[in-house]
């Protein structure tokens, strides 16, 4: 197998040689599929088995359990807007499938687009293209909407991979988060695709659901037909905070309104509505521990951010001035995107702070940020999106107090 | 003797002994469960039966240890009779057969200061050289420019292929520093000056005569003479290019004055040669040379020794040099690295280092008179069927190490160690300075899927890799990149190798952007490309740190 594959390339070689975009695109694929055969020429003489794709790939992997339950999270949702299998453990089987292939055109549409614009922007450089993708392609699909039409994710990636990353330079040039970049496009350009209670459910089925005979009977209702379940809200825990529950004659605010729906556990695991890979602290953490434990991300952003957040809902605890600051510390991180964005977002090392202290001041300005953009600011629902970006922007100042204290020190003693 | 028990008891009395701990433990533990499982009636009754239990456990325990103790001491007595009667000493045979370990352990008191350095990684390599030494005959010798950095890449030759030279004769010099001579190691015919792109010298290349010729440079006592006269001498024989200035990592300029001499005792990277057996049974050669450098340098020679390792007397034995201890991962052997922890390089300062075998080379031209290159260097690596030392003189052809000697034909046969040694060929030439040839597999496979599931092991400083978790074991290395050069991705790694107070990164970014005064506030004088070698073996983007760190240290010089 192995020779098959290598004969086949060590054919096409020549070939592709003859146009720059066939063999920028002949090499990604090839070495993806084998490490070349290049051994030092300057320096030191043996390298570390650890490259950028093995790097990456991790990144990748720690996602994965997140987007296996935001798959089923998607078929969940679906199915107990029209109160099909409303239990947890009720038809797992037909909503992961359906999760599945919800999520499948958007995978598809992220990579095919933005892996095509970074062949074309490699190729034009006469580089190689580069493995930064593998993560983004990933990351896009799991902070959308789930149901958010597929010629805006592509628009989003193409925004997102142009202006956030090749125009500074591709990977490792970029200064803002590219994910982030993609989500801040439909955040402002369309608006109404990301925020409300109705955006997070899953309400039609695509041709891939009707092929295989999956979703609810969404024909009978119609899609968001307020004849859908009575009671129901597909309104996320961070919803309900900002904007309280109708029960009957009464508003339920803050956490009333939050525990009315959810439970904490339910929370914690991710048994709610949100944006696909979001939900699960849970699994969140474990990939979380997977990058700490290959000390692929680093502590220090992901410690400093949850010290941030703590700090300042505490702080939101002792004003508790109204009922979205009062609901306590602990709800405020297992709502919204607090984990994944620390797992993920945050801790993305080329747009972080890249001094060791820069990072935590870097993370904990996060965590304080977030905390206030989401709690404070009636515009925006959630924080860490606004958060990241910005603290990308003052991340190179971080360094810069950091490396000017180190080299006043040097001076100081010749 | 049972007045030596007492006095060896009222010590230990002092503290609770662990035994009358643990039983006096178990009586509360038996009287606290039997209470809870008593009926009230019979309360009493078992009580006392649980406590008496209780008591007799606690009183054997005593008489046990008693026991012990009593006969710990008649085989100490009776161990240190024996020993005075054979004239060994007895302490370290009492430590080894005692039957009751002391309470409180003895803690040796550090009498020295030990600089420990925690960042830094060590690689382990299969096929460390055995400790034996064989004689190595070698038909050519050759010296290359590219061993002296900064030297210009067309030197002016004082021979042509064909002349005649002596060991200690002048081969050529820099134009831009006519006063150094670089000189033959032996003395023959100039067989070969080896010319690479642009004219420019890569080896003079001497066969050897059968019986070597010397040049007299004058047997002389360091101590009588004045600097001036010994400046005079090192260059004259061609041993002024051993020592190396910091910062640029250039050949000194004699009528400098620098900080200190640093000899580090010790080298960390992988493979690296044991100076200790090397150079056993050499103490007064070792002293001549220090001798010498003392004589540049007064009273500011100093040598980084190994905390970890118990040091020859070569070394420990030394008068006139100040020591330091250290212990810690590569690269603590580094001179660099040691002297930031010492006294760092500040800006207009310099400090010359020089190795150890080099040492040992200008004593021996004071003791003998003339330039006598020869010197044990080790041949190791996981290609090398005997991995041993070798006698032989520098710039010797490695062709008779490795003829038949080799686990496999496609290799890389590398002059110095993995991280900072030249590329030769087989039957290429041992630098000026390099006291170790590593011969490894040359890794120009291709491998399927390498990067997610590598097929073999393989040295990495990351935890995605099994081989993190058993450090230690040795591995078989090739000289495969393992991907692809990349733009800098990854942060914090590079502060994890480098123990030195700066932001590595940050000064590699400095030197690419060419902005002088970073490069010079993040600590550029303090380092050479050997201290960041380990920075580049790790770096997932495969930067070519070494050459950037070249590219810096030369900016600045000239800039």
């Amino acid at each position: 197998m192995k020779k098959l594959l290598r004969q086949f390339f060590d054919n096409m070689e020549p070939k592709a040689r003859k146009n720059k975009y066939l063999y920028t695109t002949f090499q990604a694929f090839h070495t993806f599929l084998f490490v070349p055969n290049h051994v030092t020429r300057n320096g030191s003489h043996i390298r570390d088995g650890m490259d950028i794709k093995r790097l990456m790939v991790h990144v990748v992997i720690a996602m994965q359990l997140a987007l296996l339950f935001g798959m089923y999270n998607i078929g969940h949702w679906h199915y107990a807007a029209y109160g099909e299998y409303t239990g947890l453990a009720e038809g797992i089987i037909p909503k992961f499938l359906f999760g599945f292939f919800q999520l499948l055109p958007v995978i598809i549409v992220a990579h095919a687009v933005g892996l095509g614009i970074e062949f074309f922007f490699a190729a034009n450089r006469g580089g190689e293209v580069e493995e930064g993708f593998l993560v983004t392609g990933m990351l896009i699909p799991l902070i959308m909407p789930p149901d958010l039409p597929l010629w805006m994710t592509a628009l989003a990636t193409a925004f997102a991979v142009i202006l956030a990353k090749e125009a500074f330079g591709g990977t490792g040039q970029n200064i803002l988060n590219v994910a982030l970049a993609s989500r801040v496009f439909v955040f402002f350009a369309y608006p109404t695709f990301i925020s409300g209670d109705t955006c997070w459910i899953t309400w039609d089925t695509n041709i891939l659901h009707r092929l295989f005979g999956l979703g609810a009977k969404v024909a009978e209702y119609g899609p968001e037909s307020s004849a859908v379940v009575q009671g129901f809200s597909g309104a996320t825990p961070l919803g309900l905070a900002a904007s309280g529950l109708q029960t009957g004659e009464k508003t339920l605010q803050g956490l009333d309104a939050i525990t009315h729906q959810f439970s904490w556990w339910e929370m914690f695991f991710g048994f709610i509505p949100g944006s696909v890979g979001e939900t699960s602290a849970f699994l969140i953490i474990l990939g979380a521990v997977l990058l700490l434990v290959t000390r692929i991300a680093s502590w220090r952003i992901m410690l400093s951010m949850f010290a941030g957040a703590v700090f300042v809902g505490l702080v939101f605890n002792f004003m508790g001035l109204n009922p979205f600051l009062q609901i306590p510390w602990y709800y405020q991180l297992v709502m919204g995107s607090f984990f994944f964005a620390m797992a993920f977002m945050a801790t993305d090392p080329v747009t972080a702070a890249h001094t060791n202290q820069g990072k935590i001041v870097y993370g904990f300005m996060i965590g304080v940020m977030g905390m206030i953009i989401r709690v404070l600011n009636p515009a925006y629902p959630e924080g860490w999106m606004l958060a990241i970006l910005l603290m990308n922007v003052f991340a190179p100042t971080f360094d810069h107090i950091f490396i000017q204290k180190n080299i006043k020190k040097r001076l100081a003693r010749g | 003797m049972f007045g030596s028990m007492v006095k060896s008891t009222g010590g230990h009395s002092a503290a609770i002994s662990p035994v009358l701990r643990l039983s006096s433990f178990a009586i509360i533990l038996a009287n606290s469960t039997s209470l809870f499982a008593q009926n009230a009636d019979n309360a009493s009754g078992n009580l006392s039966q649980s406590t008496i239990v209780g008591l007799i456990v606690l009183v054997l325990a005593i008489l046990t240890y008693g026991v012990l103790v009593f006969g710990d001491r008649l085989l100490q007595v009776s161990i240190k009779e024996i020993a005075l009667e054979k004239g060994k000493p007895a302490e370290e045979i009492q430590k080894k057969y005692s039957l009751v370990p002391p309470l409180i352990p003895h803690r040796e008191k550090e009498l020295r200061k030990v600089i420990s350095i925690k960042k830094g990684f060590d690689v382990y390599i299969k096929g460390r050289a055995e400790k034996k030494i064989r004689e190595l005959k070698s038909a050519s010798y050759a010296v290359k420019p590219i061993d002296f950095p900064g030297i210009s890449p067309i030197p002016k030759l004082l021979v042509k292929e064909g002349d005649h030279v002596k060991a200690g004769d002048q081969l050529f010099f820099d134009r831009h520093r006519p006063d150094i001579k670089y000189v033959a190691p032996v003395s023959g015919e100039v067989a070969q000056i080896i010319r690479g792109e642009k004219r420019k010298v890569e080896e003079v290349v001497i066969l050897a005569d059968n019986k070597l010729e010397y040049r007299d440079f004058g047997k002389a006592d360091p101590k009588s003479l004045s600097r001036k006269a010994i400046v005079e001498k090192l260059i004259e024989s061609g041993t002024w290019p051993f020592l190396v200035q910091r910062p640029y990592g250039i050949v000194p300029n004699p009528a400098d004055e620098p900080k200190m001499i640093y000899i580090s005792a010790f080298n960390t990277a992988p493979l690296a040669p044991d100076y200790d057996f090397i150079m056993q049974g050499q103490d007064a050669l070792f002293q001549k040379g220090i001798d010498v450098l003392n004589q540049l340098c007064a009273g500011k020679v100093h040598i980084g020794l190994n905390a970890k390792k118990t040091h020859a007397s070569v070394f420990t034995g030394v008068e006139g040099a100040t020591f330091h201890w250290f212990e810690g991962p590569h690269p603590t052997g580094n001179s660099g690295i040691q002297i930031h922890h010492i006294d760092p390089i500040k800006k207009d300062e310099v400090v010359w280092t020089i190795k150890p075998l080099d040492v040992l080379t200008i004593g021996r031209l004071f003791e003998e008179g003339r330039y006598n290159a020869e010197r044990v260097v080790a041949l190791a690596g996981c290609e090398v069927k005997e991995p041993q030392y070798y006698r032989t003189i520098q710039g010797a052809s490695i062709e008779n190490m490795v003829k038949e000697n080799l686990l496999n034909d496609h290799v890389r046969y590398i002059s110095g160690d993995v991280y900072t040694g030249k590329k030769i060929e087989a039957n290429g030439h041992i630098g000026f300075s390099d006291d170790l040839v590593t011969v490894i597999l040359e890794g120009d496979q291709y491998e399927i899927f390498g990067w997610l599931l590598p097929s073999y092991p393989r040295p990495s400083v990351s935890p995605t890799f099994l081989s993190y978790f058993f450090q230690g074991e040795e591995l078989e290395v090739n000289t495969n990149m393992h991907g692809e050069e990349r733009p800098f991705v990854v942060t914090g790694l590079y502060e994890q190798l480098l123990p030195i107070d700066t932001y590595p990164l940050h000064l590699f970014k400095a030197i690419l952007t060419e902005d002088f005064e970073r490069m010079e506030g993040l600590g550029i004088y303090e380092l050479l490309e050997e201290d960041v070698a380990l920075c580049e073996f790790a770096c997932p983007s495969k930067s070519p740190l070494q050459k950037i760190m070249r590219q810096g240290l030369d900016m600045v010089r000239e800039g």
